[in-house]
């Protein structure tokens, strides 16, 4: 499904429909291998580019696509970018632009669950080029220190945009730069999905039994784009792009299912069917919803609007009167 | 003279200076190989060198502490932040270091460095990459804060960031990058910083702007001049140090202002000029002040257009001042 969702993220967005979206082409085995292995109270806190973690762990579709336009059922209002979903119920934390700002926070997470002896831990993901931002320093330095039970997927797709991991650090591995922060640190083929899912497992038993964080470097490569804005021709060597294609790692998965005679076409038929009605119908249902309404500018600014707020959304409303509808002069600008 | 888009004439200051003085350093993410995600830097890395076109970690804290110590040491680094939404891993370098390293060691060292950084919403960019948050760092003594709304002053200012002895955070409008051409000169040329300009004279009510609102309140401009009232429109251009005479020439003038900024209304820039006219020109002013800028609210998405100060609201503002 994460696969498909993708596929439809692009298309809506070359066809105009949203405005951008982030593919995640080639991550698949990560998202899903660590998914598994949490329970439901588990906290997650993800990057821009886990959707098969979001729909691994039951976000609705729907609700997901009324992220990508930004509309009046989406869970924030249309004030984020396409592909910055949240889930509170799932205990799926609102995703951030700002790179590896949540790894901090779910070493906070965790800690409270420790503090409160309960059994939850938490995970989080983050790019190559996540690892040299000081919120994952710190993330690490304060697990290490603090023992909490966290779990940190470093998902090396070996790129940050256009910069390549070996600008990225003058590590071999990223997995190597656990042991600066006390903890153990494991280098997985981001590809097979049930190495990704063991590596989780272990680590998610670590942090459950109180033995402390442990950081997880999922080596893959970005099939995609980074983003719908940009053009990984400027800088990607094709013959290594098409080198990796051949590790796709759901035709990897499938070849394995099939040898193990687990799996045939006429299931994947099915199964392929099944998902894209779904995913049709899901399409078309949040395509129809309507913008948000203006109100909701002014919401969940404060718990409560100040004076301040009040007196703007009145202005605005008056202005509304007088003017009628508000011409939408923005562009969709390559980002 | 080139026909130049704003995002073109960045690059041609870089390329230009970059030509004439060795010292100068581009560093920042994607800025190399790939141009810069708005390809501000395209073509540079293959001009000058990896050594003089970097592309770094992804570490804005870093970019810019990287930048300090290569300033001191003999360098001109102009680093760039990929959106100014994102600077503020590098707050912390910027305002305690950057901006009072002069200061603090009693002019024993100086930083001269240009912070080249994206600003600004009318892009689709939702929460993230569409914030204009010059009044932090206009707050912030030590450093100036210049941004331009055209491709001629764009370069002309940008170089004269390169040449300036003191830091410089350079905000570029990014919804103008490709939405407007000016005539460039080839050539090296500098538009002094610390000098606004008027881009539109008038005798009635004076607009006052800089970077991606110029142009909107130049079409609020033409929105009254069939309703009666003749604008003149004042471009910035340079927050810090503030181009006091040319707003208070024109305030004199009118007795009637409007100050039109993206930025969120309380404590943006605009409540300094508003308190320097009320200072120094209460007795021209004929109508009070009005603001139009940003909601109180963190900045939308799908609502950006509703949000941002547009022509028709600037219009709006300008008849309540001319008919109070
Ligand atoms: C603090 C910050 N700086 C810069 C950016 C712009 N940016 C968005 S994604 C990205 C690259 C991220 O690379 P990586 O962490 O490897 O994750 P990937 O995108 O490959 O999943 C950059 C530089 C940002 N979002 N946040």
């Amino acid at each position: 499904m994460t696969r498909f969702f993708d596929e439809r993220g692009m298309l809506l967005q070359r066809q105009g429909r949203i405005g951008f979206y982030v593919p995640s082409f080639g991550q698949e085995a990560i998202q899903i291998g660590t998914a598994n292995a949490l329970k439901a109270g588990d906290w997650v806190f993800p990057s821009y580019r886990e959707p098969g973690v979001f729909i691994s762990r039951g976000a609705s579709l729907f609700k997901m696509l009324c992220n990508l336009w930004g509309n009046r059922s989406d869970v924030c209002k249309g004030r984020q970018m396409p592909n910055h979903y949240s889930f509170a119920d799932l205990k799926l934390f609102s995703v951030s632009s700002p790179i590896s700002t949540q790894v901090i926070q779910a070493v906070g997470a965790s800690l409270a669950s420790k503090l409160r002896k309960e059994k939850d831990i938490a995970i989080t993901y983050f790019g190559d080029g996540g690892t040299s931002e000081n919120d994952f320093h710190t993330g690490l330095t304060f697990a290490g220190a603090m023992k909490t039970p966290t779990v940190f997927i470093c998902t090396n797709n070996q790129f940050a945009i256009s910069v390549p991991t070996s600008k990225q650090t003058g590590a071999a591995r990223m997995a190597d730069k656990a042991i600066g922060y006390g903890m153990p640190g494991i280098a997985v083929d981001g590809n097979d999905v049930l190495a990704v899912y063991k590596a989780t497992q272990e680590a998610v038993d670590r942090a459950r039994n109180g033995e402390g964080p442990t950081l997880i470097e999922c080596v893959t490569f970005r099939m995609g784009p980074h983003s719908s804005s940009d053009d990984p021709t400027r800088y990607r060597d094709q013959a290594l792009y098409e080198a990796w294609l051949k590790r796709d790692p759901i035709q990897r998965f499938r070849q394995y299912l099939e040898s193990k005679k687990l799996w045939d076409q006429k299931q994947q038929d099915i199964l392929e069917k099944e998902l894209k009605a779904t995913l049709a119908d899901a399409v078309e249902k949040a395509e129809a919803e309507p913008a948000p309404s203006i109100e909701t500018l002014f919401e969940d600014v404060y718990s409560e609007m100040t004076p301040q707020l009040l007196e703007q959304k009145a202005a605005l409303e008056m202005e509304q009167e007088l003017r009628g509808k508000f011409e939408n002069t923005s562009e969709a600008f390559p980002l | 003279m080139a026909n130049l888009t704003l995002v073109q004439a960045v690059r041609d200051a870089l390329m230009t200076e970059m030509a004439l003085d060795p010292t100068i350093v581009l560093m920042g993410e994607d800025v190399g190989l790939n141009g810069g995600v708005f390809r501000a830097t395209e073509g540079l890395q293959k001009e000058f060198g990896e050594e003089r076109v970097m592309d770094t970690p992804l570490a804005e804290s870093g970019i810019i502490g990287l930048a300090l110590g290569m300033a001191l040491n003999g360098m001109r680094p102009v680093p760039e932040i990929q959106f100014m939404d994102f600077i503020y891993p590098a707050f912390d370098q910027i305002v305690s270091e950057v901006a009072k390293l002069r200061y603090r060691s009693g002019g024993d060292f100086k930083c001269p460095m240009v912070i080249r950084t994206p600003y600004g919403g009318g892009i689709k960019g939702g929460h993230y990459h569409s914030q204009s948050t010059e009044a932090y760092f206009a707050h912030t003594a030590g450093l100036k804060v210049v941004i331009p709304s055209n491709p001629y002053d764009t370069k002309g200012l940008l170089i004269a960031a390169m040449r300036d002895e003191d830091p410089v955070l350079f905000m570029e409008p990014k919804r103008l990058y490709r939405s407007l051409k000016g005539e460039v000169p080839e050539e090296a040329y500098t538009v002094e910083i610390g000098k606004a300009q008027v881009v539109r004279p008038g005798s009635d009510v004076t607009l006052i702007a800089w970077g991606a609102m110029v142009p909107v309140c130049l079409k609020a401009a033409e929105l009254c001049e069939p309703r009666g009232a003749d604008c003149e429109v004042i471009d910035l251009r340079t927050l810090v140090p503030l181009d006091e005479e040319t707003i208070l020439e024109s305030v004199r003038k009118t007795g009637r202002v409007v100050i039109v900024h993206e930025a969120q209304k309380t404590c943006g820039f605009g409540a300094e000029i508003s308190a320097l006219i009320s200072e120094k020109a209460i007795l021209s002013l004929e109508a009070p002040i009005i603001r139009v800028a940003g909601l109180d609210t963190p900045f939308p998405y799908t609502l950006e257009h509703i949000y941002l100060p547009d022509p028709e609201r600037v219009a709006l503002a300008v008849g309540k001042v001319k008919n109070f």
